[in-house]
């Protein structure tokens, strides 16, 4: 079962990801953007999207952190287990709790604008139950297993059962010692990232860091445009 | 020297009757999808007025363009990459839906459907973006005509500047329109405000053109952009804006907006200008000084050192001898009756204006003089200090010389034209009042008012040995809408997702050829067919013949 859950699925969720992906760019251009509901709204937008955006990049820094970063790195430099815990802790509650706060007023004026209403698809509202059900669990098992007296150490158990996913040895009995929080967070995550590459979210990927570096008019020649007939369907 | 060609317009305002012939075939052609029912690439404005989307021209509020920081150099008025890139979750300068209007159809099944009753069926505004009720209270030309003025007239952005007392009387005296399209810049602030890079110019006629498989909606050229000229389609989630309608263009037919102008007060040509002193020119330190510094930019096509610098620059024979006949060029440069809208911008468009006359004159004939004889006119433009100073704010950041310069050529050429007209002797002191001979104000004569269809679109084709093919983007099929016979609207992931549909250009080929042949070869005009005998290409051909 925990070869299943630990080891298939995630190699299944992740080759979609990536395969999803390169297929969607390749597929679906035209497709490729964030979809923007400012025009209709843009009150609470203006509170909400940057507190969600900022708070869930600095979710994604933490996971990066803690999940890439082996344990003995860290004390190799001189940092306690307590003292990265405090640290992660206090920074990951508050950026989650932007990233919640932040979500809940955009779901908000999405249920409550009408225009914001009737432009969202079926494909956006699976995409905001998995992703906030991910934060959720995410949250809630931090926010729970802080408050008991002994919080598990994820970076002896979920941190290298992810890493060894990429090392190609999967290791699922290091995944089963971890609290069913953690279990559940990893799988919705999962979920997520095999949906990601058919939602909206693919518009993570097109972050315009090229704009910091090219010139500010771009000229662009006829003749750079790829030859495309009349008579072909664009594909 | 680097030397570039740009195609460019020029409106003749005098002659514009406010029809929006030119929005509405505009609007057929390029924007009668779902998504952009809001988006007018080409709208007529009535001035005094707020404009479209309302109040654009406020920069204070909206920061489009560019400006000079402390340094003395250029910065995009909106705030640099690092600025744009932290506001990119919520851009917090672009227009609201209500600062353009809410897009509404009419409910008009209910008349056919309604069951009998005492009083008759209405249909109903309904709102496009959420399908309920709505009550227009505004939309693309809600102010046409001066329309309301009495509630709104005092929010012109350009009244500012103007005393109070005379704002009523200055509305009664004084009104004319103002189409606008993209501005096809130079310095195009909405291409630098992209944080994608989607929005290029192309380096072969200049036209600023969005790349719909590279931009991803951030909306920064929106905001960017200070005439408002580009748009967000909010079902596709990109932005648009007009075209040139190149297409056309490339294989050497006029915009679809100049095409269908009544009034032809539209001219299109070449103009060939040095892409190093741009910078520069948009740099100039005076907002009076800008008009000067882009025409300085402009380079004289029968130059033959440019002649022979655009040649070196790869610009093709045919389009350096086609800027030379440009009616733009004309215009601008040799008449110099041409200016830049709100140069102060500092993007420096390619859209130039003729600033009209006839208010002025309308005045003189009001009064019961004669409002064709030169000196009631120039004194008449010299008395007339608020439409001269409105004039300015629009074509030369408020300097009101070049305005003046300008509308008392055209007094002249009107009084000139008379003389000759009437049989009359030439009277040559009336050029030379304005540093014009006989002859240049005949020539201008010819252009603004007699120019034939070739003369007024000057426009070389698009090279084939420069382009492997022409450009399909842009845009979808206009059948594409929800159950429409193109059906290809929608894809797994929303609207319209899936490849562009592609624009047949053979069918502008097909076109043009159409319109410029001399017979009617291939095609039967069923109204002249008396039904007998078998003309020419009305049926397909038999197969003995063959």
């Amino acid at each position: 079962m925990n070869t299943l859950l630990f080891v298939v699925v995630p190699y299944i969720c992740l080759t979609v990801f990536v395969l999803g992906h390169i297929w969607r760019y390749r597929y679906d251009k035209f497709g490729w953007t964030t979809r923007s509901s400012q025009l209709y709204e843009r009150r609470l937008l203006r509170i909400g999207s940057p507190l969600f955006h900022f708070g869930i990049l600095l979710v994604a820094l933490g996971h990066i952190g803690g999940l890439l970063i082996p344990e003995s790195w860290t004390s190799y430099v001189g940092i306690s287990e307590a003292a990265y815990h405090f640290v992660a802790v206090a920074l990951g509650t508050v950026a989650g709790f932007c990233t919640l706060f932040g979500a809940a007023i955009l779901i908000y004026r999405r249920r409550t604008t009408g225009p914001v209403f009737s432009a969202t698809t079926v494909n956006d509202k699976v995409m905001y139950v998995l992703l906030i059900g991910t934060i959720c669990l995410g949250l809630g098992t931090t926010v729970i297993g802080n408050l008991t007296s002994e919080p598990h150490d994820y970076r002896l158990t979920v941190s290298p059962w992810f890493r060894s996913i990429f090392y190609f040895q999967p290791d699922s009995d290091l995944m089963a010692q971890a609290p069913i929080g953690f279990k559940l967070h990893a799988l919705a995550a999962f979920a997520l990232f095999a949906f990601w590459p058919f939602s909206r979210l693919v518009h993570v990927f097109s972050a315009p860091l090229g704009y910091l570096t090219r010139p500010y008019i771009v000229y662009r020649s006829r003749d750079a445009v790829p030859a495309r007939r009349g008579w072909d369907r664009a594909l | 020297m680097r030397v570039m060609a740009q195609m460019a317009m020029v409106m003749n305002l005098d002659k514009c009757i406010g029809c929006h012939t030119c929005s509405v075939t505009c609007k057929q052609a390029w924007t009668n999808r779902s998504g952009v029912e809001y988006v007018w690439f080409n709208n007529v404005e009535t001035r005094p007025g707020q404009g479209y989307p309302r109040r654009y021209e406020d920069q204070e509020t909206w920061r489009g363009g560019w400006e000079l920081n402390r340094r003395g150099k250029l910065k995009l008025k909106g705030g640099g990459r690092f600025k744009k890139l932290l506001t990119i979750f919520a851009n917090p300068k672009l227009p609201a839906i209500q600062d353009y209007y809410e897009p509404w159809t009419y409910d008009y099944e209910t008349l056919t459907n309604a069951p009998l009753q005492e009083h008759t069926p209405v249909a109903r505004p309904k709102s496009l973006l959420t399908g309920k009720d709505m009550k227009v209270q505004w939309s693309a030309n809600w102010d046409d005509d001066l329309g309301g003025s009495i509630d709104h007239g005092d929010k012109d952005v350009l009244l500012k500047g103007i005393a109070d007392k005379v704002k009523f009387e200055f509305e009664q005296t004084f009104m004319f329109y103002l189409p606008r399209i993209c501005e096809h810049c130079l310095n195009p602030s909405c291409a630098a405000s992209c944080p994608s890079g989607a929005i290029y110019k192309r380096a072969e006629d200049g036209i600023v053109l969005v790349d719909q498989d590279r931009c991803r909606g951030w909306r920064m050229c929106v905001s960017g952009c200070p005439y408002k000229k580009v748009y967000f389609n909010h079902r596709t989630g990109k932005a648009e804006k007009c075209t040139f309608c190149f297409p056309r263009i490339e294989v050497g037919i006029p915009t679809v907006c100049s095409e269908t102008c009544v009034g032809r007060l539209r001219y299109i040509g070449l103009m060939l200008y040095d892409a190093d002193a741009v910078l520069a020119a948009a740099s100039v330190t005076g907002d009076h000084d800008l008009y000067e510094a882009q025409r300085k930019v402009f380079l004289d096509p029968a130059d033959p050192a440019v002649a022979a610098e655009a040649e070196r620059a790869g610009i093709p024979r045919d389009w350096i001898e086609a800027a030379q006949r440009s009616p733009v060029y004309a215009l601008i440069n040799k008449y110099k009756v041409a200016l830049p809208l709100h140069p102060e911008y500092r993007t420096m468009p390619m859209v130039w204006y003729i600033p009209p006359l006839s208010p002025v004159v309308d005045v003189v004939r009001d009064t019961g003089y004669d409002a064709e004889d030169r000196g009631n006119l120039f004194a008449a433009i010299e008395a007339l200090r608020i439409p001269v100073d409105y004039l300015a704010q629009l074509f030369t950041a408020g300097d009101p010389a070049p305005v003046d310069a300008v509308l008392r050529k055209l007094a002249a050429m009107r009084s000139y034209m008379r003389d000759l007209n009437m049989g009359r002797d030439a009277d040559d002191s009336i050029p030379a009042a304005v540093g014009m001979t006989g002859e240049q104000i005949y020539d201008m004569y010819r252009l603004l008012a007699l120019a034939k269809y070739d003369e007024r679109y000057v426009i070389p084709p698009a090279h084939a040995e420069q382009a492997h093919s022409l450009e399909e983007l842009a845009t979808s099929c206009s059948l594409d809408y929800e159950g429409g016979p193109g059906m290809g609207g929608s894809g797994p992931f929303g609207e319209s997702s899936g490849g562009p549909q592609p624009i047949a250009v053979e069918n502008f080929q097909m076109l043009k050829d159409r319109q410029t042949s001399d017979s009617l070869s291939g095609r039967v005009n069923l109204l002249n067919w008396d039904g007998r005998g078998r003309p020419d290409g009305l049926f397909p051909p038999r197969r003995e013949d063959q």
